[in-house]
């Protein structure tokens, strides 16, 4: 770090009593970036997964009617109507100790999954959820028209579905996709319950050290806003690459 | 025309009146504290509620334990209510410097940068170092040997730091013990960074700690301190509860506490009270 830079900030708390350790302490200032390096990592692994989770889980439900879809449909309901919060202490704290175990180098058993696999499973599973509603809202928003032209031309149900209303239904998705992912990107900090050391876990504990709660609290603040507007930017710009006048809004 | 008061506009205005001749008797102690908790007889105290035997919530859910104890008996004292509010190690600095609570008892170390932010109070009332609960399994001698382990640990400790600038370990914090003790029991970290006096308490009950050790020395004793806030440190209010600290380490009353407690006599209380006790016969 500058020299400068440590020295404006020292002043700082100095002068004006603004205590940002973050920028002249080396401990705290390490802490701090690992804890934004989770939180992109984890914002990033959970965004991929969580897409995915929902295409998959919206397909099933527009083409199957039998008992896979009742699961799909199930595990909706169990997701969103429970507090993310309890479903990440479910997998760390419940579901972990039943799976097997396995040994350190000290000999002592160590647990296969740790803190952050369980926040990237949960965090995942629960966003998930909401983006199979928004794909599902999507593909039901395209006309069926559409489909049946397919049909009509000799296509498949699968391939109607893959080759005509994914493509259309994803373009109408995505104002509410933005919002799962804008929500799922400020979640991540449910991950700090369980002792993933994201951005707020460093802050508690940077706080808690430097007792600059005030401090602390306003640059997560902006920090999220960035990252939260990093996110909405990346899906705009998707949307404008993949515009189609009358699908979706502009 | 002839104007009527309304009686529900006039029990309101009365009701208000009342409130505010409340308000004034308030004010009229400017910003004494102590002045406001005799008048309006209720001490708001600040302690955790995970932290048995010193601060917990007991069958009932009510608080108890040796602070909850002491507490009481400086509520007592002062003719008031003493009512508890719940902080944890993370957050109880920010209660008291806003006025949540007047005086902070939850097992706080008194450290140079805790002491510009709120007062704390002297003599202290107890101390402790801090020490590593680890399994019987783990051979270890040395505190460098810890180098690069996951320990577990409560958010806000202030040992969190120094533990992993001087020896390199890596600290898994959680907010509450509860955490803490289940994520060690799950093999989440190998061993709890925490209180001396914790461990040896955990370690006497030979049923749930069996297989469990505190094989280090213990680091940096700190003495423990009662807080208000800065402006009330030279105050009176900051004055009684020093006031009744000494008077509970020369009566013995805080070595009583403890015993009550089950905690084995703690060599700090042991020497506060040689240091303050009375040479001289009680007079009849």
């Amino acid at each position: 770090m500058g020299e400068a830079v440590r020295t404006f900030f020292l002043e700082l708390k100095l002068k004006f009593g603004i205590n940002l350790t973050i920028f002249y302490d080396g401990f705290d200032s390490e802490r701090f970036v690992t804890g934004i390096v989770t939180t992109v990592e984890l914002v990033a692994l959970c965004v991929f997964f969580s897409v995915i989770v929902g295409g998959i889980g919206a397909v099933i439900l527009r083409l199957s009617r039998g008992p896979l879809a009742a699961a799909v449909q199930g595990y909706v309901a169990l997701v969103r109507n429970t507090p993310l919060l309890i479903q990440m202490y479910f997998f760390y704290f419940g579901v972990s100790p039943v799976l097997p175990a396995g040994h350190s180098a000290i000999g002592l058993p160590v647990p296969l999954v740790g803190n952050f696999a369980w926040a990237v499973v949960s965090l995942s599973l629960y966003a998930g959820a909401f983006n199979i509603e928004s794909f599902r809202a999507g593909l039901g928003a395209v006309n069926r028209s559409y489909e049946e032209a397919a049909l009509a031309l000799g296509y498949t149900r699968i391939q109607a579905l893959r080759y005509v209303l994914a493509p259309l239904g994803l373009r109408f998705s995505f104002a509410s996709l933005a919002n799962n992912l804008v929500d799922l990107t400020k979640s991540t900090t449910v991950a700090y319950a369980i002792g993933v050391s994201e951005l707020l876990y460093v802050s508690n504990q940077i706080w808690s050290d430097s007792l600059n709660t005030f401090e602390m609290m306003n640059v997560i603040l902006i920090v999220y806003l960035i990252l939260t507007g990093l996110v909405v930017w990346a899906i705009s710009a998707l949307q404008r690459a993949l515009h189609v006048p009358g699908f979706g809004a502009n | 025309m002839k104007r009527h008061v309304h009686p529900t506009l006039l029990a309101t205005l009365l009701v208000c009146g009342a409130a505010a001749s409340a308000k004034a008797d308030q004010a009229s102690c400017m910003n004494d504290t102590l002045c406001r908790i005799m008048t309006t007889k209720v001490l708001k105290v600040g302690t955790k509620d995970d932290y048995k035997p010193w601060s917990y919530r007991d069958a009932s859910g009510k608080f108890a334990g040796i602070e909850v104890d002491l507490a009481e008996d400086l509520a007592a004292k002062l003719g008031a209510k003493a009512e508890f509010v719940k902080v944890n190690s993370a957050n109880r600095f920010e209660f008291l410097a806003q006025g949540q609570i007047d005086v902070m008892i939850a097992s706080a170390s008194e450290t140079a940068e805790r002491r510009k932010i709120v007062g704390f109070v002297h003599p202290n009332y107890y101390s402790s170092g801090y020490n590593v609960l680890l399994p019987k399994a783990a051979t270890v001698k040395d505190w460098g040997q810890l180098s690069g382990q996951t320990i577990c640990a409560l958010q806000g400790a202030w040992y969190n730091k120094p533990a992993s600038e001087k020896f390199g370990i890596k600290p898994l914090a959680f907010s509450g013990e509860a955490e803490v003790e289940s994520a060690l029991k799950q093999g989440r970290c190998i061993g709890i960074l925490e209180d001396d006096n914790l461990i040896n308490l955990q370690l006497a009950d030979t049923q749930r700690w069996a297989g469990y050790a505190m094989p280090l020395p213990s680091q940096e004793d700190t003495p423990w301190g009662m807080a208000v806030r800065l402006d009330d440190l030279h105050k009176p209010l900051g004055i009684f509860i020093g006031g009744a600290i000494y008077d509970w380490h020369r009566s013995g009353k805080l070595l009583d506490i403890e015993k009550a407690n089950g905690v084995a006599p703690s060599a700090y209380l042991v020497k506060a009270h040689d240091g303050a006790k009375d040479t001289l016969p009680t007079p009849n």
